[in-house]
């Protein structure tokens, strides 16, 4: 079932941007997903990833620029002329029609005849060979997802399209169903766009995340690039947690830039630094929770040369099993966020006690200290919906 | 507006219902139902079983009826009136095609393409209704008038030379034909096609269009394996809202028609009123809610909407 | 070839108007013919211009007096199916009871039935009864066929309606009575709205059943259906035009206001 790497399974937008009346659902942007990829376009619901989505599908025209697959200009296709196929929201399965009409659909619709031999192979695919003669409402909504994705695939589109097709899940069948459809992904070697609000969902899956935000990409990566290097306050705190510490440049030393924080110093490595970096400026120093070791007061001196330090109080702790959530005052910073393994506890960590944080400079990132530090946190404007849902 | 859209096709075969929870109150429900379940048992279903026993009476106004089982009158209604039969078969039928021909864009361009005009055609769909049918029925007198535009215009374009051909029309007049009896029931019932027929599609999730497109569906195909069958429940309730009432009318006959039109609402209400033949129009009478009855049993049975709703 | 393009892309709409044009044509003609000054006994032709029916809206005999009758009798109507059919739409939405489905038929077969059919019943009813037609006779006729249309809309508005509201109702200390009055009432009353608009609408307008059990007594409709056969006056193009006006300026404002209430609530 693979199909060969001619590219013509290459998504290019250039320059392609859609608004509503004075309103821009998305800014031009510029983006190849090549083929045979698992891409991810992540972001809060009203920032373009659904209107860039369905821009590839034929769904919605865009405002300005082409879209391609390969080298075919597909722009001005209306959807039944592409090779493009969706898994919609909530799925869009037809209720008067079964199963097994559901999944030929496609393939009736161009004419092909003999459908049974290949909608059957796909139903067992999807492991839904029982059900071919059931009804949409009679399956649950998991074996409903996998309706839709099959009706999607079996057409061999050279891209499929997944616009949350998770959405409506429990969290239990939603990790099941991620597994799923990487492994149908790996199986058949289609290209996958899939857009979701669900930052883990995006990480699991895909092989390549767009962050969008306000119509644009604020950053493209790797999973993993993502999270260790992000290059906005968005990114930071939209992928996982991020403590934001705004400091001072104070001198270059090599490839680190030394920072003044409070009365304290520290260290970043230039190559992990977004911001322009002049001395005197302001810059913001990111690190992850979880790159942050704790150690009492007392023990100070035990700590390794070479680390950032933060002193602080610990003004609350909550247990959670693998680890502990502490949460720290400094006079750097309030509320840091350090999450600890629990491998050896120290019962002296306990709510009121004087600790020292530190962490190897390797891990910290800087941004541009002139954007908001909340942006992409839960509560600020563009996540309240999917928090709400 | 909202008001009088939101309500339903009231033709929608009665659906299996949820079992509603028990309450406390055993009698509440008997209580709430008595009154209105008693009306319809004494004005409705009584009157059903009065005109059955009317119809095998035999007597005279003067010396009065007795139930005598004559069931030869029904035999004698339908050998005196099958012609009016038939044709209130026949007109209800061509009048409900054309109200799904024509309604059925309109339901569609309120259901999917009218945007903000949509509240605005739905007013001007409903408000006519306000100007008593009949005072509408005699416009289409002047609409269709020997020496109007409409006839003018078909005559040029020899449209009313096909028709005479068809038997719908005679010599240069519309007026007092089938044809105008048709259009005038057309128009009358054409609401209540659009109604139910909107009502169904408006529930039509547009996302289902847009699977078809992605799955190669054009437009055309799109229409006739989605839309349309999906639409299927107000198909059925709007062309039962039609052809039902369209089947027992009188009104369109007598004022735009000729006594070559008279449909059997004529002959039943000439037997009731003016006549006072009663058993003979007990028997029409009830020979016409049994056809109907029978004929829309078949009809929903054939059209399998209890399935799809 | 765009204009091809163009009429295939808008073939639909262009259906849709047209549709709509002959839907509104008899309008327009009885609008325009209320400005007539006939020759003759019938308002069929156009003659010339006048106002003269505008300004003298009963100025024909009886009319007036016929559409007195038909609001009463439409009023009653509208009152007595709409508290009837509220009370079987919550017994049939909110209770079990026995006969649920014989209830169901009861209510689905007025609506199945041709007008004609339920006339002449009836009519053989009241004869065998030796019950006075008229006013009454007719009031119970119209109960009679617009209970059914009552139940459809209000059953349709309770059976969307989230049962766990009441049962949040009663958390919150509201007795049965509370509970109605406060929380399930005020929900349903588009439902119960749209039902008495349609019982209005039913009754004002009909003609059937009305001819076939109203004795001497005349009602609007009668009053135009008599007319017909012996002359139309001006006046009667007068009152539809005037119904229609008030009907579209009734929507138009519930809308409005509808809409600026909805406003203020986000």
């Amino acid at each position: 079932m693979k199909t060969t790497p001619d590219n013509s399974g290459d998504v290019r937008l250039s320059g392609i941007s859609k608004t509503y009346g004075s309103f821009t659902a998305v800014h031009p942007l510029d983006l190849t997903v090549p083929e045979g990829s698992f891409f991810a376009l992540l972001g809060a619901s009203g920032c373009g990833k659904t209107t860039t989505l369905r821009m590839i599908a034929g769904l919605e025209e865009p405002t300005t620029g082409t879209v391609r697959l390969g080298e075919q200009d597909v722009t001005h296709l209306p959807p039944y002329k592409r090779p493009v196929n969706t898994v919609f929201q909530s799925y869009a399965l037809f209720p008067h029609l079964d199963i097994f009409e559901n999944v030929a659909f496609g393939l009736r619709r161009r004419g092909i005849k003999s459908v049974k031999k290949q909608v059957e192979d796909m139903l067992e695919l999807v492991q839904l060979g029982e059900q071919a003669r059931k009804k949409p409402h009679q399956l649950s909504g998991g074996q409903q997802q996998r309706v839709a994705v099959a009706r999607a695939l079996i057409n061999h589109p050279k891209v499929l399209l997944l616009d949350e097709p998770l959405g409506a899940l429990d969290l239990k069948l939603r990790r099941q169903m991620q597994l799923e459809l990487k492994r149908i992904q790996t199986e058949v070697g289609i290209t996958f766009v899939h857009v979701t609000h669900d930052q883990e969902e995006a990480m699991t899956m895909a092989d390549t995340v767009a962050v969008m935000n306000g119509g644009r990409v604020e950053q493209l990566g790797s999973p993993a690039d993502l999270y260790e290097n992000p290059r906005s306050t968005f990114v930071a705190n939209f992928l996982g947690t991020s403590n934001l510490i705004e400091a001072e440049v104070d001198t270059k030393n090599g490839d680190d830039i030394v920072l003044k924080a409070g009365g304290g110093k520290l260290v970043l490595p230039e190559a992990r630094c977004s911001a322009p970096t002049t001395a005197g400026g302001k810059v913001l120093v990111g690190i992850r929770p979880e790159k942050i070791s704790l150690t009492h007061a007392d023990d100070a001196g035990e700590i390794p040369d070479g680390r950032n330090r933060l002193t602080g109080t610990i003004a609350d702790a909550s247990f959670i099993g693998v680890s502990t959530q502490y949460v720290i005052d400094s006079p750097v910073c309030d509320e840091l966020a350090v999450y600890v393994q629990n491998v050896e506890r120290d019962g002296r960590l306990v709510p009121g006690a004087d600790v020292v944080l530190h962490w190897s400079p390797a891990h910290t990132f800087g941004l541009d200290a002139a954007q908001s530090l909340l942006a992409g946190t839960v509560g600020s404007a563009g996540t309240e919906e999917e928090a709400a849902a | 507006m909202s008001t009088l859209t939101e309500a339903p096709p009231p033709l929608a075969p009665a659906a299996p219902e949820k079992k509603p929870p028990r309450r406390r109150g055993r009698f509440t429900p008997y209580w709430l139902l008595l009154p209105g379940i008693l009306w319809l048992i004494v004005f409705f279903a009584l009157p059903m079983l009065y005109q059955a026993s009317t119809s095998v009476q035999q007597g005279s106004l003067e010396d009065g009826y007795k139930v005598t089982w004559h069931f030869a009158t029904y035999w004698d209604a339908l050998s005196a009136y099958w012609p009016q039969f038939l044709r209130s078969v026949f007109y209800a039928a061509a009048a409900t095609v054309l109200c799904l021909l024509l309604g059925y864009p309109l339901a569609y361009l309120i259901a999917f393409r009218a945007g903000r005009w949509k509240n605005l055609i739905m007013i001007l769909v409903i408000a006519p209704f306000f100007t008593s049918f009949l005072i509408r029925t005699l416009a289409w007198k002047t609409i269709l008038a020997d020496n109007g535009v409409v006839v003018h215009t078909l005559n040029s374009l020899h449209v009313l030379d096909l028709t005479n051909w068809l038997g719908w029309t005679a010599g240069d007049r519309v007026l007092a034909t089938p044809l105008a009896v048709v259009c005038g029931l057309t128009y009358n019932f054409l609401p209540f096609m659009i109604l139910p027929l909107y009502t169904s599609l408006e529930r039509i999730d547009g996302r289902l269009h847009e699977a078809a497109g992605d799955l190669y569906a054009k437009p055309w195909t799109t229409f006739r394996k989605v839309t349309f069958p999906l639409s299927m429940p107000g198909v059925v309730s709007g062309t039962l809202l039609t052809f039902i009432p369209a089947a027992g009318d009188y009104v369109n006959a007598e004022l735009l028609g000729s006594t070559d039109t008279r449909m059997i609402g004529n002959v039943i209400q000439t037997q009731f009123l003016r006549i006072l033949d009663y058993p003979t129009a007990a028997a029409l009478s009830f020979i016409l809610m049994a056809a109907i009855l029978a004929m829309v049993t078949f009809y929903i049975r054939r059209s399998g909407t209890e399935d799809l709703v | 070839m765009p204009f091809v393009t163009w009429l295939k892309r808008h073939l639909v709409v262009i259906a849709g108007l047209l549709t709509l044009a002959y839907l509104l044509l008899p309008n327009v003609i009885v609008t325009v013919f209320s400005f007539n000054k006939p020759k003759g006994r019938f308002n069929y032709e156009w003659q010339r211009f006048s106002t003269h029916a505008w300004k003298d809206p009963c100025g024909v005999a009886d009319m007036c007096g016929s559409l007195s009758i038909s609001l009463q009798i439409a009023v009653w109507a509208t009152v007595g199916a709409t508290i009837l059919g509220t009370m079987i739409s919550f017994a049939l939405v909110r209770y079990r009871f026995r006969a649920r489905g014989a209830v169901n038929s009861l209510i689905f077969l007025p609506m199945a039935m041709p007008e004609v059919v339920m006339a002449a019943s009836l009519l053989t009813l009241f004869l065998n009864m030796g019950a006075q037609l008229g006013f009454f006779t007719i009031l119970i006729a119209h109960i009679m066929f617009c209970l059914s249309f009552v139940v459809t809309a209000v059953k349709a508005r309770v059976m969307s309606m989230d049962p766990r509201l009441e049962e949040a109702a009663r958390d919150l200390y509201a007795g049965p009575v509370q509970t109605f009055l406060r929380v399930t009432l005020p929900i349903a009353a588009p439902g119960i709205a749209a039902g008495a608009l349609l019982s209005f609408a039913l009754s004002f307008d009909d003609f059937i059943i009305t001819n076939f059990n109203a004795g001497s007594t005349v009602t609007f409709p009668m009053f135009v259906w008599g007319s017909a056969q012996r002359g139309t006056p001006v006046q009667i193009n007068v009152i539809g035009t005037a119904m229609f006006l008030i009907a579209v300026l009734f929507v138009l404002t519930s809308m409005v206001v509808g809409n600026r209430r909805n406003k203020q609530k986000a």
